[in-house]
Order: C-alpha cells, then sequence, then structure tokens
C-alpha cells in the first residue's frame, strides 16, 4: 500500500473530510476545481496540518493528529511536481536538478536515466528564466525524481502546458511509470490523461469521496458519468497490436475482435489501451453491411442509463471488454434496446484520436 | 604629505567615521536580517511593539536617542556598568559608543530594506526546497538569502551611509573628542565654530561627497554583481 489517508479538515465554508487507501502505481486524484485536490495532496505533503486524520506513506506515519505526530515535508520522502515549475531562478537547470538529491529510501533512481527519459541533456547549463513552459515544467519533474521519493505527487502538471506538450509530457510519464514502477498520486480532471496514466482513481467531490478503485472499472463505470462529464464518457479497451498497413492503419486484436486504428508507433505485439469515447461508439441491431466505419464489435447490453437531456449511455459487453456508448433515448426506444440484447458497436477509425491510445 | 592636503585631525575623522559606519553596518545585519525577517514572515503577540520600537530611533530626534543611549550605556548607568564590570566595554565616550550610535540610528532602514526583500521571496519556492528535503535552515541559506540578496546589499549601504553621517545621537552620547569620537560630521561641525576652521571644513564636505558617489557606485555594481551571479 502506497498511500493510506483519512482527513478531516476545514477551512472556512469547506470541509474536507474523507478516508481511502491506494497500492502501488499512478493513483489518480479526480474531481472538479474545488473539490480540494490541491489541498489534499498538500496534506499529505505536510504542506498543510489537517485539524484531524492520519496519514500513511508507503507504509511509514507522517501524519497522526490523535498522537500528535506530524513529520516536516523535507522528513516525509515525497516528491511534488506543482502546477506551475517552481524552479530556483538563482540556480542553473543542474544545480536545480542536483538541489533535492539524497540517498534512495525505498527507490534508486539513476539520475542518467532520469536526464534521458526526460530529454533535459541539453538543458542542463541553461538558467530557468531561458527554458519553455514545458522545459520547465520537465525539468520540475526530474528535479523531484531525483530527490528519490517514496511517492511522487503531481498537481495538474500538465495544467499550464499547450495540447502538443501535454501529448509529450504524458509519454515520458508514462515511461516512468513502466520502467521507475514509481508510486505516484497524480492530480487531474482531465479525464484523457488519467486513462492513459492511472492504474488506480479516487474521485472526490466538494472534499468527500465519491469512488475509489482500478482506472478500468471506474473510468467505464457509467453511474461516474455525471463526475467524469459526458463528452469524456468511456471505457478503455485492451488490445495488442498485429499488423502496420501501407496504407496508414494498424490493426490490433481484442478479446472482441479486429481493431484498426489510425497508425500507432509501436513495435508489433506491443499491449496498448485505448479508449474509445462514449460519443464515437453508435449501435446497430443488426450486423451493419455497406458501412464506412471499420470498427464493428459483437457486444452484449449490460444496462441502459438514462441522463438529464435527450441522451442515454449504453453500458455494452464487448469479449472482455467493456463499452459505453452515448445515444439518444429516441433511438434506444426505436431499435428496443435492453439488457442482454445481442447488438453491433461501431467506432469510426479516424474518431480515436493518438491521445487516447496509450501504449 | 597628508592626504588630499589634510590635516591629522581632519584625516583621523575620516578614518574614524569609515570604522564606525563599518562596524555599525556588520554587526547590526544578522539581527536586522532577524528582526526583518521576524516581522515579515511570523505571526506572534507583540510583532506591532516590535515594529514600532525598530522605527523609534528613526522618528524620535537623534539628540533623545543619544539621550537614552547615555541613560542605559552611561559608566554610571545599570547596563553600562554591568558591561565594563563584566566584559570591560566601555561605550560612553568612546569610538566603540559612536559604532553602537550609528548602528541604533541606522537599523530602521536596514530593517526596512530587508524586510521589503524579504517579502518579495515567493514562498512557493521555499515551499519547493521544502519538498526536495531541505530542512529550514537550508531553505533560507540557499533560497531566501540568495532572491533577498540585492535588498541585502541595499540595506547595508544605505546603513553605511547613514552611520557615516550620523550626528546628532553620536554628539550626545560620545560627545566630540578629536581622534577619539569626532567621527566627520562633528569634526566638520566643530571646525565651523572656531575662527579660520572654514578651509578644514570645506575639505572634509568635498571629501564626505566623494566617499559617498563612491559607496553609491559600489553598491550599484554589488547589486548588479549579485543579481547575476548568485548561485553561479
Amino acid at each position: 500500500m502506497t498511500l493510506f489517508l483519512d482527513l478531516n479538515h476545514s477551512v472556512g465554508d469547506f470541509n474536507l473530510a474523507l478516508k481511502f487507501q491506494v497500492p502501488n502505481g499512478v493513483s489518480a486524484l479526480f474531481g472538479r476545481s474545488g473539490a480540494g485536490k490541491t489541498t489534499l495532496v498538500n496534506a499529505v505533503a505536510g504542506l498543510i496540518t489537517p485539524q484531524k486524520g492520519r496519514i500513511e506513506i508507503a507504509g511509514r506515519a507522517v501524519f497522526d493528529a490523535g498522537r500528535g505526530l506530524n513529520i516536516p515535508p523535507h522528513q516525509r520522502g515525497i516528491g511534488y511536481v506543482f502546477q506551475d515549475p517552481r524552479l530556483f531562478p538563482h540556480m542553473s537547470v543542474q544545480r536545480n536538478l542536483n538541489y533535492g538529491r539524497r540517498p534512495a529510501r525505498s527507490f534508486e533512481i539513476d539520475a542518467n536515466l532520469i536526464v534521458d527519459i526526460l530529454g533535459l541533456e541539453k538543458l542542463l547549463d541553461r538558467r530557468p528564466d531561458t527554458l519553455s513552459g514545458g522545459e520547465k515544467q520537465r525539468v520540475a519533474i526530474a528535479r523531484a525524481l531525483l530527490s528519490n521519493p517514496d511517492l511522487l505527487l503531481l498537481d495538474e502538471p500538465l495544467a499550464a502546458l499547450a495540447r502538443a506538450r501535454k501529448l509529450e509530457i504524458l509519454s515520458y510519464l508514462e515511461r516512468l511509470r513502466d520502467e521507475l514502477r514509481l508510486p505516484m498520486l497524480y492530480v487531474s480532471h482531465s479525464v484523457p490523461e488519467l486513462a492513459r496514466l492511472a492504474t488506480d482513481i479516487v474521485v472526490m467531490d466538494a472534499g468527500k469521496l465519491v469512488a475509489c478503485g482500478p482506472a478500468s472499472d471506474l473510468l467505464s463505470d457509467p453511474s461516474l458519468v455525471p463526475q467524469l462529464g459526458l463528452a469524456a464518457a468511456g471505457a478503455s479497451v485492451l488490445a495488442r497490436l498485429t499488423a502496420q498497413s501501407e496504407d496508414g492503419l494498424s490493426t490490433l486484436n481484442t478479446s472482441a475482435g479486429q481493431l484498426f486504428l489510425p497508425r500507432i508507433e509501436a513495435p508489433l505485439g506491443s499491449r496498448v489501451r485505448v479508449r474509445i469515447l462514449a460519443q464515437d461508439v453508435m449501435i446497430s441491431v443488426q450486423k451493419p453491411e455497406q458501412i464506412s466505419a471499420l470498427n464493428i464489435l459483437p457486444c452484449h447490453i449490460i444496462s441502459l442509463r438514462p441522463g438529464d437531456g435527450p441522451g442515454m449511455i449504453v453500458e455494452l459487453n464487448s469479449g472482455n471488454d467493456r463499452l459505453l456508448a452515448r445515444i439518444t433515448a429516441r433511438s434506444a426506444k426505436r431499435l428496443c434496446l435492453q439488457p442482454d440484447l445481442a447488438c453491433y458497436a461501431i467506432v469510426k477509425t479516424l474518431s480515436i484520436r493518438p491521445a487516447e491510445v496509450a501504449i | 604629505m597628508p592626504l588630499f592636503g589634510l590635516a591629522p585631525t581632519e584625516w583621523q575623522a575620516v578614518q574614524l567615521s569609515l570604522l564606525v559606519a563599518f562596524w555599525a553596518s556588520l554587526l547590526s545585519l544578522p539581527l536586522a536580517v532577524l528582526v526583518a525577517y521576524a516581522l515579515a514572515r511570523w505571526q506572534f503577540w507583540g510583532r506591532q511593539l516590535l515594529n514600532i520600537c525598530v522605527h523609534l530611533p528613526l522618528i524620535l530626534p537623534p539628540v533623545v536617542t543619544g539621550y537614552v543611549l547615555l541613560l542605559v550605556f552611561g559608566q554610571t548607568a545599570p547596563v553600562g556598568r554591568f558591561l565594563n564590570d563584566t566584559f570591560g566595554i566601555v561605550l560612553a565616550f568612546r569610538w566603540t559608543g559612536a559604532v553602537l550610535a550609528a548602528a541604533v540610528m541606522a537599523f530602521p532602514l536596514m530593517v526596512r530594506a530587508i524586510r521589503l526583500a524579504i517579502e518579495a521571496v515567493d514562498p512557493k519556492l521555499e515551499q519547493a526546497a521544502t519538498t526536495l528535503g531541505a530542512g529550514p535552515i537550508r531553505v533560507f541559506l540557499t533560497i531566501t538569502v540568495p532572491m533577498m540578496a540585492p535588498g541585502l546589499v541595499a540595506g547595508v549601504v544605505l546603513a553605511f551611509a547613514k552611520a557615516m553621517g550620523e550626528f546628532g545621537a553620536t554628539i550626545t552620547f560620545v560627545a566630540n573628542i578629536p581622534g577619539q569620537t569626532q567621527t566627520l560630521p562633528s569634526a566638520i561641525y566643530a571646525f565651523l565654530q572656531v575662527p579660520g576652521g572654514d578651509a578644514s571644513a570645506v575639505r572634509l564636505l568635498v571629501l564626505s561627497v566623494f566617499i559617498s558617489v563612491l559607496a553609491l557606485a559600489l553598491s550599484e555594481w554589488m547589486a548588479r554583481r549579485v543579481v547575476h551571479g548568485t548561485g553561479q
């Protein structure tokens, strides 16, 4: 277990009261702005002192109001990547990186590997004020990593970045997750980011816990659609890359059949997680022929959930994977959709963007 | 050949002033940093009172400050006698007393400059340093001090200039003894009191303008060095 947390903290009218624990891996903390995500992360880091509760990092109690235990931030063994890079302006990149280096407690992180993964070789002699936003954030991530933390806290590290930079740093973070196996607590309100990075998700709203569990379950849970947002609702499908075609498409095998996607740059045989948004999925009760869409997956309907507006979310079972489809209530009625009905899910190849594919 | 055509008494006054200003600004620096840090960052009972006490020498007539010093540190006064009996330190009517008077008078200016500099340091950077494993002392020395260095230089220069020019409190506390407690301003004052002293007074006047300009140029240069050079 990486993090156990049982907190009660009030600031003015706002009350943060929740209890959860997450295992090793990347745990994403998800919620609207004002949900108390940053307050929670600051409490884990020790930058604020909660009024009540207990916090354990990697099995070690760092805060226990009952026992009067409050380990100061510099002894908690955490790394913190803030929303803004917070590089020290009077030091070179190299000296920023060296600032936090300390003996490893649970992970020995190879400095050269970090500099390599984050692409920092050419920046080492530069001053922070000469770096671009993306470069600064990469340095901030490397600096936090080189302090050999037991747990890395990231508070919306991509929020201030342009889209292209986000994708780039996201793929760096995926490498850190897979190559270093460093536990992370990742704050975000972007579902595509979570879908790519998170192994577990904690959903919170107005200071309270809404849900906590494995990412694949929560992200395709139709009851969480109100929290995750309709536009971001969807499900992740596990697939294996089996062929690259000359017309620019990649072929993947899923438990329900073949999937054709815009070219994915990865070696054949790679395991890939593809997030398919509910609004990109159509439902047909007969197998469609003569249709332009390439991906037609046989499914069973698990449940139907009406929404507030004209739409509804249909939860589908496709092989071992789950899919969500967002269709109008009118269509559902016309097609007489009901649980256990066999049908086909149709996904346009080009509707799946590179950001939704995690290698 | 006396330097700049100065008579020995005049030269002594210049030397003494430089010595007094140097020690006054150097010795008050650590305390000024502590007080400025406390006023800028800490919430504690009596914070406003401390703020007022620090500013008193700026508001009170210098003669009053000098007289208070005499009442506290004079040879027969309690603190003065204690210092003399225990450490053999005598302040009243000595050059060391001139250092104390100059330091007290320059203290508010130094604290104000340093406090502004500390308030301009972004606490977010200090937070970042603590999450990187730095304890409070390391954070202060490696983040806070370098970031406030320009203000530190400004504070020291202001204090040095004030100490060079301090007159009222000094003459009240340590009098105007040539070669012992006669600083540059008291020397100019003394020369103006005697017939034919005008020439000496003018020479010292020119010299003090020269020293001021030099100190200002030096501080500008140092401030620039500090801004570009810290951390390298």
